[in-house]
């Protein structure tokens, strides 16, 4: 046993523990991902509303723990103590099997993202088309919702949601394959559908495919930008739940844990789609200029940046320590912030060791490109207004697929050209 | 790769295909049918992916399950489920079933006592890897022609569709 758990680790394996078969590191690997994505929910739902209420001057939560760090536990709990409700009218195996059909393939595609060259459960010939498609098939998860729920609201919900991801997708696999024939631009003409391989020609073109045959890689990566928010289903194109109109859209009937599965899938896909905007244009795990700043003392440089992101947090929370209210109703509060700012210094002071740092570098620089995606989600939010669902249907149909179709041929020229 | 604990998996998947498959016929309610049909489907690519087609696996999911179903179920649902409950929904062609159920099972049958000699020994297990490059080459290389053949005969049916539904164009 302990051998075959060693032998992943040998400096001869080189492939994600899917690859190289090992039963042990793909479950440590699942495991891994799995507690990430749920921190990272949860980290999502506290920094939405803080962020979304700052950009409306508002304070956002501050009564459940010091400025409402607790109130994601808080509402976890809300939610899970909540009655479910099943509807008398609704079809109870499709009402109870939506929900799961919607988290099962939120989950289910990050098995083949690569958070480094390595640091994946697996890498698939067919990562990209794979994660395509089991997302794709979250529309049957929203569409059975809002028929078993029985009732008008959700079936109208459900109606548009299934319009809009299924007209998407085509827009969104368009941007796609641009980027894939960037990566065929090679010595043998083959491009990949591996995550993996994806990134490393981008690593061996010396360039982020974004910055491909300006402005093509750009433009390719806006379509894919605006197509991976409607995919998502979050504002400015949440027309599937615009609540001014229909409640809650395809979950209005549903309650307590079930409701709480579907803003868990909600998040895991939009940090999914995200991870696939990096991994095609951004780079993915690479550091920025890995080949115009190389040496040593780059390097070093560059690897201190876990560590100084933490410190950076840690920095905030202590001056927000001292800005704490002096009174004695707020010692707890105080005292809580200070111990969650001095966890922070700790992760960091931890993450300056040489042989963390080397080893943390892909996954940083992973998880900081799709934390800026998530940043952008909810700056959306803040900052537009909500799309009427013909201008929807307009700008994918009329403006995102022939810009994307555009620029698959033109980079397909410029392929053969250059 | 080697694929681990592959008679496990042939017998799950093809009996999630099979099951799936009659639940298809036998539900009387439309949308429990599409979604056993989508099991069907996903099984399906699952028997796929066994027979080191990872691609085809793929688009089965992509286009089957998850394009084609949806829109299945987007027009089962607008049908109004009380309505067609109530209405005789099977088929009365039990004979000419039956006759077809027997030849097919015949042929399965036969194949399986006499097959022998018509499938080769053993089958090229092509390299993983290189498995959508090796479609690509195909399609765009050897097969160009009927590529193109079957995507006009699409662009005629979408056209076709457009003229029918719209009365003024």
């Amino acid at each position: 046993m302990l051998d075959y758990i060693n032998s992943y680790l040998s400096d001869t394996v080189h492939v994600t523990p899917g690859e190289a078969g090992n039963f042990f590191w793909a479950l440590v690997y699942i495991i891994a991902i799995f507690a990430g994505l749920s921190v990272a929910v949860i980290a999502m739902n506290w920094l939405e509303r803080k962020i979304l209420a700052h950009m409306q001057i508002r304070l956002g939560p501050m009564r459940v723990g010091p400025h409402g760090l607790l109130q994601p536990v808080a509402d976890a709990i809300k939610l899970l103590l909540k009655e479910d409700i099943l509807p008398s009218e609704a079809d109870p195996l499709v009402f109870w099997l939506a929900p799961l059909i919607v988290v099962w393939t939120a989950f289910t595609v990050f098995i083949v993202v690569p958070f480094g060259p390595t640091h994946a459960v697996t890498d698939m010939n067919i990562g990209v088309l794979f994660m395509l498609g089991v997302s794709s098939l979250s529309v049957l998860g929203v569409v059975t919702a809002g028929w078993a729920s029985n009732s008008h609201y959700p079936l109208i919900g459900a109606l548009r949601s299934s319009a809009q991801m299924v007209s998407y997708e085509i827009a969104m696999g368009l941007a796609v394959v641009s980027a894939v024939l960037m990566s065929s631009l090679n010595a043998e003409g083959t491009g990949t559908l591996s995550r993996i391989g994806l990134v490393q020609a981008q690593e061996a073109q010396q360039t982020w495919f974004i910055f491909k045959f300006f402005p093509l890689g750009l433009i390719a990566f806006f379509v894919f930008a605006v197509a991976m928010v409607a995919e998502t289903n979050r504002a400015p194109f949440d027309l599937p739940e615009a609540e001014s109109e229909l409640t809650a859209g395809f979950h209005t009937e549903y309650s307590g844990f079930r409701w709480s599965l579907f803003f868990l899938a909600e998040y895991s896909a939009m940090i999914a789609v995200s991870s696939i905007a990096v991994t095609l244009w951004l780079g993915g795990w690479l550091r920025p200029f890995p080949h115009a700043l190389t040496g040593e003392t780059w390097d070093l440089v560059f690897s201190l940046f876990p560590g100084i992101t933490f410190m950076f947090l840690a920095a905030i929370t202590f001056y927000s320590v001292a800005r704490m209210p002096k009174h004695p109703y707020f010692r707890v509060q105080t005292i809580g912030l200070a111990g969650f700012g001095a966890v922070l210094a700790l992760i960091g002071l931890a993450l300056f060791a040489p042989p963390v740092r080397d080893r943390i570098q892909d996954v940083y620089w992973f998880v900081v490109k799709v934390a800026g995606f998530m940043y952008l989600y909810i700056w959306y939010r803040g900052t537009f207004p909500r799309y009427r669902f013909d201008q929807l249907m307009k700008v994918g149909w009329k403006v995102l697929l022939p810009i994307g179709l555009g620029v698959l041929i033109l980079t397909a020229v410029s392929g053969i050209v250059f | 790769m080697q694929p681990v604990a592959t008679t496990f998996f042939f017998y799950f998947l093809s009996a999630v295909t099979v099951i799936s498959g009659l639940l298809v016929i036998t539900r009387r309610n439309a949308v429990h049918s599409a979604l056993a049909l989508i099991l069907a489907l996903i099984g399906q690519a699952g028997l796929y992916l066994m027979l080191y087609a990872p691609f085809v696996a793929g688009v089965q999911i992509i286009l089957y399950a998850g394009g084609i179903m949806v829109l299945f179920l987007f027009v089962i649902m607008l049908v109004s489920i009380e309505q067609s409950l109530k209405e005789e929904q099977f088929s009365k062609l039990w004979v000419v079933g039956l006759v077809s159920a027997l030849a097919l099972g015949g042929l399965f049958v036969a194949v399986y006592l006499k097959g022998k000699g018509i499938f080769p020994e053993r089958v090229m297990i092509p390299p993983e890897t290189s498995n959508t490059q090796e479609i690509a080459n195909y399609l765009y290389g050897n097969y160009m022609f009927a590529f193109e053949i079957a995507s006009l005969l699409l662009l005629v049916a979408i056209i076709g569709a457009v003229v029918m539904a719209k009365k003024r164009i």
